[in-house]
């Protein structure tokens, strides 16, 4: 009997919420005033939940009331713990908070609690059809569950709407509208229980979603692409008999009040690239907003969600890594919301899984409450061993958990090359691989009489490929002496040209040597027997050309040397300049008749 | 300073010059460049449907193909050849593993483990996608090589180009259209390019893949029908024309003795190759060639002509006369199957319209619209017969080849709507002959006139080039501005036939037929996703057993996407379940709740397009469940449903039809529904009508959902009332 000695005089408020568009979790709200008249000192409070209560228990926590004048966002939470005493009635669960000072005999401290329920308001008739209104059930107990004695204690009890079916009636109620108020209760002995019921309209939408699988996916290349698988069922009255598409277009707000249509999602600022999809494809009925502060996604399920029905789909989004990602050198840590941006969605199972980039080690998650976590890994994209993948897991997720989680780990920068780097690497090796098979030899009998002449005409092939290089070369000497003629008519430096000419005249002639041995080998070859006239052809005529070139080139410097006119040395090459031309286009042209065999 | 001539090469050119390539390697280089491009050009023409709206299986084919290579990424390739399905077909259930065409899934998921073991993570659904593209892509590359051997690397490059954007093959390989098509026209060309090789070389080697090719074809799609009819007849028409050689008897030989092993390794094609009479032409020319064979040894071997004439003779009249025995007792026992009635309904287009209604009452099976063959081949229409005229001209092996094929899908095309998919790989090859031998010849008038313009004008003096060039400019002053016209004109109907295929494709080919989309009041897109917002409804929402009764269009796509049990779908194996079926949605409700109960039907879904004005609905197709139900059972007559011949919905609509459960399925509380501005209630935007009755109260069913269009209306059958 370890509580009852302090004999705590309590002053309860307790303000409960039937939530406003909550699915179907109840708020209960308890300011606690607690005095400790006993003699000892006392550092925790004991909190006291039903059983049936707390396997619906969502969320608990319990601020120091002093905080009041603050801004609201300031409410610091005191740690919560959930204790077991084998000598108390095992239908009761007990959380103990740690108060943030110790309260010494006398004193006062006063506790604000918010429990979140889930699941707690009960569909009464549990089958409706279209026409019908949604009635829920809420049971409770008019007096607070408390292992301390009570002093005072009132309940107020919001309902959604002021359509009350029926309520437990006693002395001290009072109903406001949709408010509810029972008490004030004075000193009330510990473990002081009196049940009342509730049953009342409520057309809210009651999207639960039976499990949401988050996966968080990090590139360092600078996206973190967030994708959601959401199961969702309409955990209100169930929906019997027809569905008449008629009445609810014409109607709805009577036929098929307690559908819902659509869900509000609240992304982040700068989400980009959403898809909504599902099984099946793309759902085409979403609006996206985009403000600088948030993005808004609306999303509407295939078909409006009556009672019962369920659907299932998938968002996704990328947000850019900055904005999430924190990083030291090596260390780096990802801060994000837990929950889902879904407003106003009661999830029974969520499934986070943050995969974090190949090549990260030390992985450490932490949550501001307790979850069920471990690692597994996931193969994606141009992975060799799997990414790993940290995978927290909690029941009964309520907004409110919607609260930062963080995984750290280590990276190295150096790693996120490696996937660019296997590409590359890859494409070579292809490459590679068809440089060698061109290469290779593939035929199987090197003796046969067709691999025997096709390996002869490839050396055909390669020795008039020689041939047509020498006379390009030949070619190009030509138009070098050409230019020296140009320059010699603007500079009139006869020197130069005539080195030109010599150095020239030195290099055709090592041309020509080169040609012979060529040409005599390509005579040995049977299969050349066919192209060797035009070859020869093509050399007469390249030597044709280069003496009619000289010559020109000869005349026209001698012309300059005896200083006669433009217009004369013009008129004596005139005759030689036709006839270099069209030699020249015999020999383009058989140059040509040689490249296309 | 006096300025020398200037002079015909400039420094600028001569670089130039020594950066060129030599001509080979320039021609080699555009060639591959430009397969490269026709290649992509190829696959990305086909994405239109995946930009306008999403990476989605289209239409009601591909939706099996998609279950069933889910199924088999997911269970493996011995689950998947021994699957049992016990969704479609209720109560009968189907042997998948026997009654398909393997190929299509195989190769998708080979892709998919290909990509996989690369570790490119992709969705299967992206891969089936994708397919039909891929392998389009590659049917370009096949049709290059194909119009390389028939008739010169151009003719190729031009096939290449005209059939990556042919609409008729584009309408059944956009990216979503996965269904057996896709990979069997690759294959279908594979197979004839490796045949023609094989008998162009005699090469044992190339008959051998195109057996495979075969193989591959087989496994893909029922119509390697047309192989093994065609390249019999080919044979037989080389036999006949004194074209026979050692290489077609290699080609042929080991072609179709390795191909038919081969094909009866597929299930569903089994030993059909020897038991069924659409394969028995095959085996004939087979045996024919041997004889033939036979005939010319003897002939050798013997020197004496008159011996070989009376050799000769009875040769054939025994060969013939075992041939005819063999056949004839062959039919008589049994042991061949006869014709089959889609044979015998390419042979004669009239015969499915009067003994089956099912194959009927498909649209794809109609006889061939002569708009649609200018909407699918356009151009190549006209260049057809061009292309015909060039093949006969310069008659081989390999151009008697095509122009039989050319001829014969023609023909077929005529027949059936979807056999111009057939006829296309062919038409593109004789449209490029025509286009390449024509554009060739031009360019070769044009270049020598040119050339010879030059030489004349350097050669001759300057007095002699004047004259010379007179002289040729009198000589061909119309055939060289001709030719340019010509070209011209070539150029331009190519690049109509471009806009045209870009148009059709992007217009008419690219819609899923799944999703709707519309032009709403102020221009901008509606989207009608009514079909997948019910087959979600019921994937989701009705107990995992339940059986789904429809008309058999929507069979697969139930079960692919609502994945519930359906009566019949669109295998239609079973013509007398389909019939019942059809009966059920002809008859009265309380006759129909009778066949409904016996079947175990739980849901019913009918597609209605009252409301939207979408006009392939249920009420539309009714008919045909008329004709197929009658068809069986007798009770059901067509007259019955008709006023003076005459089908109609509205107040002077026969009884019958008034109060048949397809039109109250469809109707049910439509009358109270204002449809149209000015119109009276219950006004069918999709036939234009006020419907007959207004009143329609169902005893034994009840709404279960319509989608927000009403496209698509699903019924739940009530439990039979307790007795007491």
């Amino acid at each position: 009997m370890a509580i009852s000695r302090y004999v705590l005089l309590v002053v309860f408020t307790i303000a409960m919420l039937a939530s406003t568009a909550m699915s179907d979790p109840i708020l209960t709200k308890v300011d606690r005033h607690v005095e400790n008249p006993g003699p000892l000192i006392m550092s925790e409070v004991l909190l006291a939940f039903p059983e049936l209560q707390a396997k619906n228990l969502a969320y608990l926590m319990a601020s120091s009331h002093e905080t009041k004048g603050k801004p609201k966002g300031s409410v610091v939470s005191l740690p919560i713990k959930a204790v077991n005493l084998d000598e108390r009635p095992s239908a009761v669960t007990f959380y103990s908070v740690l108060l943030p000072k110790e309260v010494a005999a006398g004193e006062s401290f006063t506790l604000d609690v918010l429990a979140v329920f889930t699941h707690a308001l009960r569909p009464v008739p549990e089958h409706i059809t279209q026409v019908d209104i949604q009635l829920v059930l809420y049971r409770d107990s008019v007096y607070y569950l408390s292992p301390y004695e009570v002093k005072v204690q009132s309940l107020t009890v919001k309902l959604p709407d002021s359509k009350i079916e029926s309520y437990t009636k006693l002395e001290s109620t009072k109903v406001h509208g949709s408010e509810i108020k029972y008490g004030p209760y004075e000193n009330l002995p510990p473990f002081s229980l009196s049940p009342i019921t509730f049953h009342f309209e409520s057309n809210l939408p009651f999207a639960v979603a039976q499990e949401l699988v988050r996966e968080i996916e990090i590139s360092h290349w600078g996206n973190v692409q967030v994708t959601e698988h959401y199961k969702l069922i309409h955990g209100g009255a169930k929906s019997k008999g027809e569905f008449s598409r008629r009445d609810f277009q014409a109607r709805p707000n009577d036929r098929g009040a307690s559908a819902f249509s659509f869900l509000v999602a609240h992304l982040p600022a700068r989400a980009r690239s959403v898809y909504y999809r599902d099984l099946i494809g793309n759902i085409s009925t979403s609006h996206l907003r985009v403000d600088s502060r948030k993005t808004e996604l609306m999303v509407e399920p295939r078909y409006p969600m009556l009672g019962g029905w369920r659907t299932a789909f998938t968002i996704g989004y990328g947000l850019p890594l900055q904005d999430f990602l924190y990083e030291s050198e090596e260390n780096r840590f990802l801060n994000m919301t837990f929950g889902s941006p879904m407003i106003e969605l009661v999830i029974d199972t969520l499934i986070v899984k943050v995969v974090l980039p190949e090549g990260s080690s030390g992985i450490l998650a932490a949550a501001p409450f307790p979850i069920k976590q471990w690692q597994e890994t996931k193969i994606s994209h141009l992975d060799i061993g799997g990414r790993p993948v940290v995978v927290l897991e909690k029941t009964n997720v309520v907004p409110e958990h919607n609260q930062y989680f963080q995984v750290y780990y280590k990276f190295s920068g150096l790693s996120m090359l490696r996937e660019p780097l296997m590409l590359i690497s890859g494409f070579l090796l292809f490459f590679a691989a068809c440089i060698g098979y061109m290469h290779a030899d593939t035929s199987i009998s090197k003796s046969s009489a067709s691999y025997l002449a096709k390996q002869q005409w490839e050396e055909v092939q390669v020795l008039i490929q020689k041939v047509q290089n020498v006379i390009n070369r030949c070619l190009a000497m030509h138009d070098n002496l050409e230019a020296s003629l140009r320059d010699l008519s603007r500079t009139g430096d006869v020197q130069a040209c005539k080195a030109a000419r010599k150095s020239a005249d030195g290099l055709l002639k090592e041309l020509s040597k080169e040609m012979k041995p060529l040409l005599t080998s390509l005579q040995a070859y049977s299969s050349a027997a066919q192209i060797l006239p035009k070859v020869e052809e093509l050399v007469a005529k390249e030597r044709e050309l280069q003496e009619k070139v000289m010559l020109k080139h000869s005349t026209a410097v001698e012309g300059y040397e005896r200083k006669s006119g433009a217009r004369d040395i013009d008129h004596r090459v005139a005759l030689l300049q036709q006839k270099i031309t069209a030699l020249k286009q015999e020999v383009d042209d058989l140059l040509q008749f040689i490249d296309d065999i | 300073m006096a300025t020398m001539p200037i002079l015909p090469n400039m420094p600028a050119l001569d670089l130039i010059k020594s950066f060129k390539l030599k001509t080979k390697q320039q021609e080699l280089l555009i060639r591959v460049s430009i397969l490269c491009l026709v290649y992509i050009l190829a696959f990305i023409t086909r994405l239109f449907s995946v930009l306008r709206y999403e990476s989605m299986i289209h239409e009601f084919d591909p939706y099996f193909n998609y279950r069933t290579t889910l199924y088999l990424t997911q269970n493996g390739f011995y689950d998947f050849w021994n699957w049992f399905d016990y969704e479609s077909w209720y109560p009968l259930g189907r042997i998948v593993g026997g009654t398909l065409y393997p190929g299509l899934m195989v190769t998708a998921a080979l892709i998919y483990r290909i990509l996989h073991f690369l570790r490119f993570a992709v969705h299967i659904r992206e891969v089936c996608v994708l397919t039909a593209p891929f392998f389009a892509s590659n049917t370009t590359l096949v049709a290059y090589f194909f119009g390389k051997e028939i008739w010169d690397t151009g003719a190729g490059l031009v096939a290449a180009i005209l059939i990556a954007i042919c609409p008729g093959y584009i309408s059944r390989s956009v990216a979503g259209s996965y269904d057996n098509e896709g990979v069997a026209i690759f294959a279908l060309l594979f197979t004839f390019y490796l045949f023609v090789k094989a008998v162009n070389t005699g090469s044992l080697a190339w008959s051998l893949a195109s057996a495979f090719g075969y193989f591959y074809m087989v496994s893909a799609w029922g119509g390697y029908v047309f192989i093994i009819n065609l390249i019999p007849l080919y044979v037989l028409v080389l036999l006949i024309t004194g074209r026979y050689s050692m290489r077609l008897y290699v080609a042929y030989n080991c072609m179709y003795v390795l191909g038919m092993l081969l094909a009866m390794q597929i299930r569903f094609v089994g030993f059909q190759h020897v038991q069924s009479g659409e394969h028995m032409a095959a085996m004939g020319v087979f045996f024919l060639l041997q004889v033939f064979y036979f005939l010319d040894w003897v002939k050798h071997m013997l020197s004496d002509t008159k011996l070989f004439q009376a050799f000769l003779r009875i040769t054939v009249t025994c060969a013939v006369a075992v041939g005819a025995i063999a056949l004839g007792l062959g039919m008589l026992s049994g042991y061949i199957s006869p014709w089959t009635g889609r044979f015998y309904s390419l042979l004669d287009p009239t015969y499915a319209k009067d003994h089956i209604p099912i194959i009927a009452s498909v649209s794809e099976h109609q006889p061939t619209a002569w708009s649609s063959f200018m909407f699918d081949f356009h151009i190549l229409l006209f260049l057809f017969p061009a292309g015909l005229y060039f093949c006969f001209k310069r008659l081989s092996d390999a151009t008697i080849f095509i122009v039989m094929y050319g001829l014969t899908s023609m023909y077929f095309a005529g027949v059936m709507v979807r056999l111009i998919l057939v006829a296309t790989p062919a038409v593109c090859l004789v449209s490029a002959i025509a286009v390449s031998a024509t554009v060739k010849n031009l360019t070769v008038l044009l270049r020598s006139k040119n050339k010879g313009v030059q030489t004349g004008s350097t050669k001759g003096s300057s007095s002699s080039k004047a004259s010379s060039k007179a002289l040729l400019d009198q000589s061909q002053p119309f055939q060289k501005n001709g030719a340019i016209a010509l070209l011209f004109g070539a150029f331009y109907l190519l690049s109509k036939y471009a806009t045209h295929c870009t148009w059709v494709t992007s217009e008419a080919y690219s819609s899923p037929s799944i999703v709707l989309a519309a032009r709403g009041a102020h221009g901008s897109r509606v989207i009608f996703d009514d079909y997948r917002e019910a087959y979600f409804w019921l994937r989701q929402n009705t107990p995992p057993d339940a059986k789904v009764m429809s008309w058999w269009d929507y069979g697969y796509q139930i079960t692919a996407m609502g994945n519930r049990t359906v009566i019949v779908d669109n295998n239609t194996w079973n013509n007398t379940h389909i019939a019942t079926v059809g009966r059920a949605m002809s008859s009265y409700e309380d006759e129909a709740i009778e066949i409904m109960r016996s079947l175990d039907v739980d849901y019913v879904l009918v597609v209605f397009g009252g409301v939207t004005g979408y006009s392939s609905d249920d009420i539309n197709k009714f008919l045909w469940m008329v004709r197929i139900g009658g068809g069986v059972f007798p009770v059901i007559k067509e007259p019955d449903y008709l006023v003076n011949g005459e089908y109609r919905v509205d107040k002077g609509a026969a009884p019958k039809m008034l109060n048949c459960l397809m039109y109250k399925l469809c109707y049910y509380r439509f009358g109270e529904m204002l449809t149209e501005y000015g119109k009276p209630p219950g006004y069918d935007r999709a036939r234009g009508v006020e419907i007959g009755n207004k009143d329609i109260k169902l005893e034994h069913l009840e709404e279960a959902f319509t989608t927000s269009n009403w496209i698509v209306r699903i019924y739940k059958v009530k439990p039979p009332n307790n007795r007491w």
